[in-house]
């Protein structure tokens, strides 16, 4: 589409316009220019952020080895003799999300075909408002209720000493990964060509096969961008997991035991660190990861939609 | 088992997976409405919090999070807009473009508590602006630039060429052309996205967290190089750092977050159907 536009203005470059006054002209000139420097301001901004934090993230190094980072088991940065193994935040971070992909892969899939295919067009819109609005839900209230109602039930249904578990934050994550893999499910669903669904049909198929065996493969691709955002979006999940998952930084045996994560990590920990000391480096090396991993994440998600599509034309 | 049969019951699956979704959505809503609304009065908005904030109202976070809001929409709705008409209308489509779109994509993607780290190091301790509403509105507007880019890029997209065609064929300029036909017509879906962004800026905490927020300051900002108590980390320390809080302040505080991201998203929504049936007709 951008070509064609591009197409369109390239006839009617300024300097060609006799017809338009010099003032005008230099307005145009001075106008296109300002459009061009905030343009490149925003992507500078935005490539100042991958920039800062890993180049300050790896600072690190120079006091802790590359294998005690990522190989040891021991995080106490706070200790007279500090330790900076990130094995427990990154197990915790991974349970957590593994918790609430197991939740909302399956239940999101579904509603997205229910609500694309079967629900009738009035409780279609109601129902994308209601999970358009959960998605609007701050975390933190998720968290407040994660602490007043949430966690109260885990510990009495499941009669464990306490409610702060990974098991509680994948809970909450997967409400907030939900909406994530339900609206871009759906798109992927609505984004069938009418011409499958009908050839389904009109060979005898009923409308649950005809979802079964040709909707859900051909929209297969945006499914599992879908799928792969939400991964993105849980492991990202900060202020909910801050307030319901424990935070004890071990390596936990089973999803009924507090674990932390690395963002309630950086959360917890940033405000009680110096500038520039080792610790200060360390968070920051651990939100440099966490930055990587959504990068690969959402580029791959990225990459499957335009194969999909491609495939698709 | 007939195929009548099995749709039926499939459909019956699907409509109870979707239940699981709706039901706890609906819970949240209605438990944060039915336990808050009994504390909310004007004494509860309009005063400031009292002995350790056991008592009195949250009129400061309220504030707080109004400046930050208005911070926010200053940075990141002119560099977002004038972002996205350079990408749509002036970028040359190579490489280089398609490198920012990815980055963009990706940026989108980055968990708040990062662009928290990267206001707390750039913000607050390199360029010296402390914790401040300076620093907190800047880290939001990081946060939601590319929330605010993609939405705009997307409506100006949507603009179709024949009108650039008429508008340049009548002897417009580029500019013109842009300001006065692609704009316009690209204003409703700018101004959702907009507001998205804007609400999710509203309910955030971990990017503020780092940047801008105060514990308990119950004054209010007299420039914006102060420290302000923001809404969304009033929640967090009162219901998880203060131990023997009344709940009746907690759940009123929720539903008055809860109700400024709500506001928000009303107004989106409405903005986006009004649109939606003009252009039907």
């Amino acid at each position: 589409m951008g070509d064609t536009e591009k197409a369109i203005y390239s006839k009617t470059t300024i300097s060609h316009r006799k017809d338009l006054t010099r003032s005008s002209r230099f307005g145009e000139f001075l106008i296109e220019k300002t459009i061009f420097s905030i343009g490149i301001t925003a992507i500078l901004i935005l490539g100042l952020i991958f920039y800062y934090l890993v180049s300050t993230g790896l600072n690190v190094f120079a006091t802790v080895s590359i294998s005690e980072f990522f190989t040891t088991t021991g995080w106490f940065p706070v200790s007279s003799n500090a330790k900076y193994g990130t094995v427990p935040l990154v197990v915790g971070s991974l349970m957590v999300t593994m918790g609430a992909i197991l939740i909302s892969v399956p239940i999101g899939i579904g509603s997205a075909i229910y609500i694309s295919e079967v629900a009738p067009a009035k409780a279609r819109t109601v129902l994308k408002v209601i999970i358009e609005f959960l998605s609007a839900v701050p975390s933190v209230v998720l968290g407040f209720l994660g602490i007043v109602v949430l966690s109260n039930w885990v510990r009495i249904t499941l009669s464990i000493p306490t409610g702060f578990t990974a098991f509680t934050g994948a809970i909450l994550v997967s409400l907030m990964a939900l909406p994530t893999i339900i609206s871009i499910s759906d798109d992927a669903i609505a984004a069938v060509p009418k011409d499958y669904r009908d050839a389904s049909l009109a060979l005898g198929a009923t409308k649950w096969e005809t979802i079964r065996y040709v909707l859900v493969p051909a929209a297969s691709s945006g499914i599992t961008a879908a799928v792969m955002l939400g991964v993105g979006r849980a492991i990202g999940e900060t202020m909910a997991v801050l307030m319901v998952t424990g935070n004890a930084a071990q390596i936990p045996d089973t999803m009924f035991t507090s674990v932390r994560t690395m963002t309630a990590t950086i959360a917890a920990e940033m405000g009680d660190t110096v500038r520039n000391d080792t610790h200060y480096f360390a968070l920051f090396a651990i939100g440099s990861m966490l930055l990587f991993m959504t990068t690969v994440i959402n580029t791959i998600a990225d990459y499957v939609v335009t194969r999909g599509k491609k495939e698709g034309r | 088992m007939s195929k009548n049969f099995k749709e039926k019951f499939a459909f019956t699956i699907l409509a109870l997976i979707t239940m699981c979704v709706i039901i706890p959505a609906l819970f949240i809503f209605s438990y944060i409405i039915y336990n808050g609304i009994g504390t909310i009065s004007l004494e509860f908005i309009f005063s400031a919090p009292r002995r350790g904030m056991t008592e009195g109202g949250i009129f400061p976070a309220i504030v707080g999070t109004m400046s930050l809001i208005l911070g926010t929409i200053v940075f990141a709705l002119p560099l977002g807009v004038g972002t996205a008409i350079y990408l749509v209308e002036y970028a040359k489509k190579n490489l280089l473009t398609k490198l920012i779109s990815l980055a963009i994509l990706n940026l989108a993607g980055v968990p708040s508590v990062v662009y928290g780290l990267f206001g707390l190091g750039l913000f607050v301790l390199l360029l010296g602006f402390g914790s401040s509403i300076l620093s907190g509105a800047l880290t939001l507007s990081c946060l939601i630039l590319p929330i605010i880019i993609k939405s705009s890029e997307a409506a100006i997209k949507s603009v179709p060429n024949i009108y650039r065609e008429a508008s340049l064929a009548l002897g417009a300029t580029k500019w013109q052309t842009i300001y006065k036909v692609v704009l316009p017509t690209a204003m409703p879906g700018i101004i959702t996205g907009a507001i998205l962004g804007i609400g999710r800026a509203a309910g955030e905490t971990a990017a503020i967290l780092l940047t801008v927020a105060a514990f308990f300051l119950p004054r209010l900002p007299n420039s914006i190089m102060d420290q302000v108590m923001v809404l969304s980390y009033h929640l967090y320390i009162i219901s998880s750092q203060v131990p023997g809080m009344p709940d009746a302040i907690k759940n009123g505080t929720a539903l008055v977050l809860l109700g400024v991201v709500g506001i928000f998203f009303f107004v989106a929504t409405v903005v986006r159907i009004r649109y939606k049936l003009a252009n039907r007709e």
